[in-house]
This record gives structure tokens, C-alpha cells and sequence, in this order.
């Protein structure tokens, strides 16, 4: 009971206090490649706090609604994760939450919040199946849903499954908004719709919608962490090098539109998925 | 206490509304010349959004006309409080060259609350970062002045 009451209490600290060096490092590294020297490690934590301090403007009250049911639902996912619960629960209260963003842009008129909603929608259509055949891939290794049993297998699971550790990455590039899947908004001036759907939260719900952001990264990067879940030292760096590729990736691609990013990522994902199930499967 | 942390979270990061108000562009190359890797603002937390619901400071160059008074108004109408108003190069100080024209206003200060006011013609980017910074210590300025009304 103590025990899973602290790792409630770690999964709730871990999204603000991992999510938030995560995207000060992130942003670092990306000004190093650009050639800049690049905010502080505290820049995001800055950048949130004064969110908090500004007027509260909203459009209308479900926009609030939503940004609040966003981070509610992103933190309870973390925290399922933190209690080595269903992977299939996670992934659904995962999506529940992104899929209140796309209904809090929708709640409002301006037409770029709606673009961004619609793109926005079009990538959950592009990962959401991918995540969910990965998932398959670790029951048919581990013989059950639970990351318990990811935790109590003997052998790191990217031996197994190579080919579904690179789907995950198409859908960790997506959700963290990276190029050249940053069609919805994305951090920087990368897309012709830079901030899309998150144009019109302001101030605190932006705040808001910026921590539930940093939930999902530190979710989906516990995902990834599973892969090399025989060591502590193998997870970690298993999720820096998986990060490294992200930023590079990030920096080194162009823009694309989302016809090609739901043809790509489908075709490349559920071939390379049915490849490594089938492989699985007839071992 | 945690007033003075949201205030140091104020200073440290600005974002950027930057805002054509009808000029020769001359103005627009040397405020987009500071997030260059030459000067890099963002080393300082500074993000050139463009979207007024997000911003912190607006930065306008050129004159205000009868046409894009409304624009100007409704950009600082959308940004949320607190915010500060940068006015930068001749023209929107005071009109400049086009002062005399039938169609334009003056300086956007005939429209709006400007805080702090950049010359040059075209300002150079060193200036803009410093009417940057100085419009930061506005911030604190405007949080005494709340503060002595209350």
C-alpha cells in the first residue's frame, strides 16, 4: 500500500520535474545545432511559471475544461505506468487525453486552432495503431499486458523486437512533436502553422497544456525504456540515444503534409510491425 | 514569495509579438537579424511567436495609417495582461519620413500605450535588444505602480 502511494506521488513528480529538463536539454541541443548557444536547462520551468502569472483569457469554458481533462488524463497515465499497470489501460487513458487538446482547439472558431485540430486528429489516426501493435509485440514476447512481466523477463526485449522498437519511434517522433511529424504545432517556426493547435490557450491553460506535454514525453520514453528493462543502466541509455536520434531527426528534416505522413508512417509501420509479429509468431 | 518567483519568470522569459504596422521592412530584417546564431535572443529565453494570445511584448515598426489602426488595436487587444508595447525605428516613433502623408496617423503612440520607444532608421539590432531588456524592467516598474494604486 506505502509502495504504491510513493510511486503515485513519483509518477505525479516525474512529468514536471524529468518533462521539464528533457525539453530545457532539448532545446540546448537544438540551438547547438543551429549554431546558437541556446536557452538556460530552466527555460521551460521560466517559460510555464510566467504562463501561470498572466490574465486568464479563455475563449469559451470547455476550452479550460479540456486543457484541465489534458493534463488530468496525461498524469493518470504516467502514474498507471509508475504502477506497473496495463499497457493497453495506459495507451486508452493516453489517448483520452489527447483527445480532449483536439476537442479544446475544436471549441474554438479561429480557423488556425481548427487546421490544428484536424492535423492533429490525423496524427493520433497515424500513431495511436502503431502504439497499440507494439504493445501486441510485448504480450506475444512476454505472454502478458501488465509491464510487470516486461520487468520480469530475463532477456531486454529489442533483441526481440527490433522492428517494433523503430514503430515506436515513428510514434514517439510524432507525439513529441518533432519534424517532420510537427503538422498540428510544434516548438519551433518549423511549419507554416507553427502553434496550430494550441493558438488560442493562453496564458495558464497553455501552461497547462505545456505540463501535460511533458507527461506524455516522459511516458512515452518510459515506453521506449522498456525495450532495455534487464538494467538500469541499459534503460537509461537506451532512452538517451533514442532522444539524441529524436533531436537530430528533428533538426535535419524538412516539413512534409500530412497525406504523406499518414501514407508513410502507415505503410512503414504496419509493414515493419507485421514483419516482427509474424517473426515472433512463427518462432 | 511566489510573486517574486513568477516576477523573475517574467523577466526571464519574454516572448516576442512582432507586429508590421506598414514599414519599408528595413525595421523587420533587423528584429528577425537578433534570433540569428549572430546575436541568438532565445540565449536569454526570448521566442519570437506569432500569435498575440501567447505574447508578452509587442514589438511594432512602421506608421499607423487609418487602415491598419484597427489591425494594430485588436493584436494588443488579443495579448493578455501583463504586456508592454516596444516602438521601433523612426517611423513608428513618430511617422518618420511618411509623417506628412494624407493617410497616416504619426507614431503608433496615437493608438497605443507605448512603453518603450527604439530609434533608428533602420534601428540597429543592438538597439532593439536593449529596448528589449528595457522593456522588461518595465514589467517590475509596472508591477510597483500596481502595487502603489492597491
Amino acid at each position: 500500500m506505502i509502495n504504491s502511494l510513493v510511486m503515485v506521488i513519483a509518477g505525479l513528480a516525474a512529468g514536471p520535474a524529468l518533462g521539464g529538463v528533457i525539453s530545457g536539454l532539448d532545446r540546448i541541443l537544438t540551438a547547438r545545432l543551429q549554431a546558437r548557444i541556446g536557452p538556460p536547462v530552466w527555460q521551460p520551468y521560466f517559460d510555464v511559471l510566467k504562463l501561470f502569472g498572466k490574465e486568464k483569457m479563455v475563449v469559451n469554458v470547455w476550452q479550460a475544461f479540456c486543457a484541465y481533462c489534458y493534463v488530468a488524463a496525461s498524469s493518470i497515465a504516467l502514474v498507471l505506468f509508475f504502477l506497473q499497470s496495463d499497457l493497453l489501460l495506459i495507451l486508452f487513458v493516453q489517448a483520452v487525453g489527447a483527445l480532449f487538446l483536439v476537442i479544446g482547439a475544436f471549441s474554438s472558431t479561429s480557423p488556425f486552432s481548427q487546421i490544428g485540430a484536424h492535423r492533429e486528429l490525423l496524427q493520433i489516426l497515424s500513431y495511436e495503431p502503431l502504439l497499440v501493435l507494439v504493445t501486441v509485440g510485448i504480450y506475444l514476447e512476454t505472454g502478458s499486458f501488465k509491464i510487470q512481466a516486461v520487468y520480469g523477463g530475463d532477456a531486454p526485449l529489442l533483441l526481440k523486437l527490433p522492428f517494433l522498437f523503430v514503430v515506436l519511434g515513428y510514434a514517439l517522433t510524432i507525439k513529441l512533436r518533432k519534424s517532420p511529424f510537427d503538422l498540428s504545432t510544434c516548438h519551433h517556426a518549423h511549419q507554416e502553422l507553427v502553434k496550430g493547435l494550441l493558438t488560442d490557450f493562453s496564458g495558464p491553460f497553455l501552461a497547462l497544456t505545456e505540463i501535460g506535454h511533458w507527461y506524455e514525453v516522459v511516458l512515452l520514453l518510459g515506453l521506449c525504456s522498456l525495450f532495455w528493462a534487464t538494467s538500469w543502466g541499459g534503460m537509461i541509455i537506451i532512452v538517451v540515444i533514442t532522444y539524441l536520434l529524436e533531436v537530430l531527426i528533428d533538426n535535419v528534416s524538412a516539413r512534409m503534409n500530412w497525406r504523406w505522413m499518414l501514407g508513410y508512417v502507415w505503410s512503414m509501420g504496419l509493414a515493419l510491425s507485421m514483419v516482427n509479429l509474424v517473426w515472433l509468431y512463427a518462432r | 514569495m511566489f510573486k517574486k518567483i513568477i516576477q523573475k519568470a517574467r523577466i526571464k522569459s519574454p516572448w516576442l509579438l512582432h507586429f508590421d504596422c506598414g514599414s519599408c521592412n528595413g525595421c523587420d530584417i533587423e528584429v528577425l537579424a537578433c534570433l540569428t546564431p549572430l546575436y541568438d535572443i532565445e540565449r536569454f529565453g526570448i521566442i519570437n511567436v506569432g500569435n498575440p494570445m501567447h505574447a508578452d511584448i509587442f514589438l511594432v515598426t512602421g506608421t499607423v495609417n487609418q487602415r491598419n489602426k484597427k489591425v494594430l488595436l485588436n493584436l494588443y487587444d488579443q495579448m493578455p495582461q501583463p504586456k508592454v508595447v516596444v516602438a521601433i525605428g523612426s517611423c513608428a516613433l513618430s511617422g518618420g519620413i511618411f509623417r506628412e502623408a494624407y493617410n497616416v496617423l504619426g507614431g503608433i503612440d496615437k493608438v497605443l500605450p507605448v512603453d518603450v520607444y527604439v530609434p533608428g532608421c533602420p534601428a540597429k539590432p543592438e538597439a532593439i535588444i536593449d529596448g528589449v531588456v528595457m522593456a522588461l524592467e518595465n514589467f517590475i516598474r509596472k508591477k510597483d505602480e500596481e502595487k502603489t494604486h492597491a
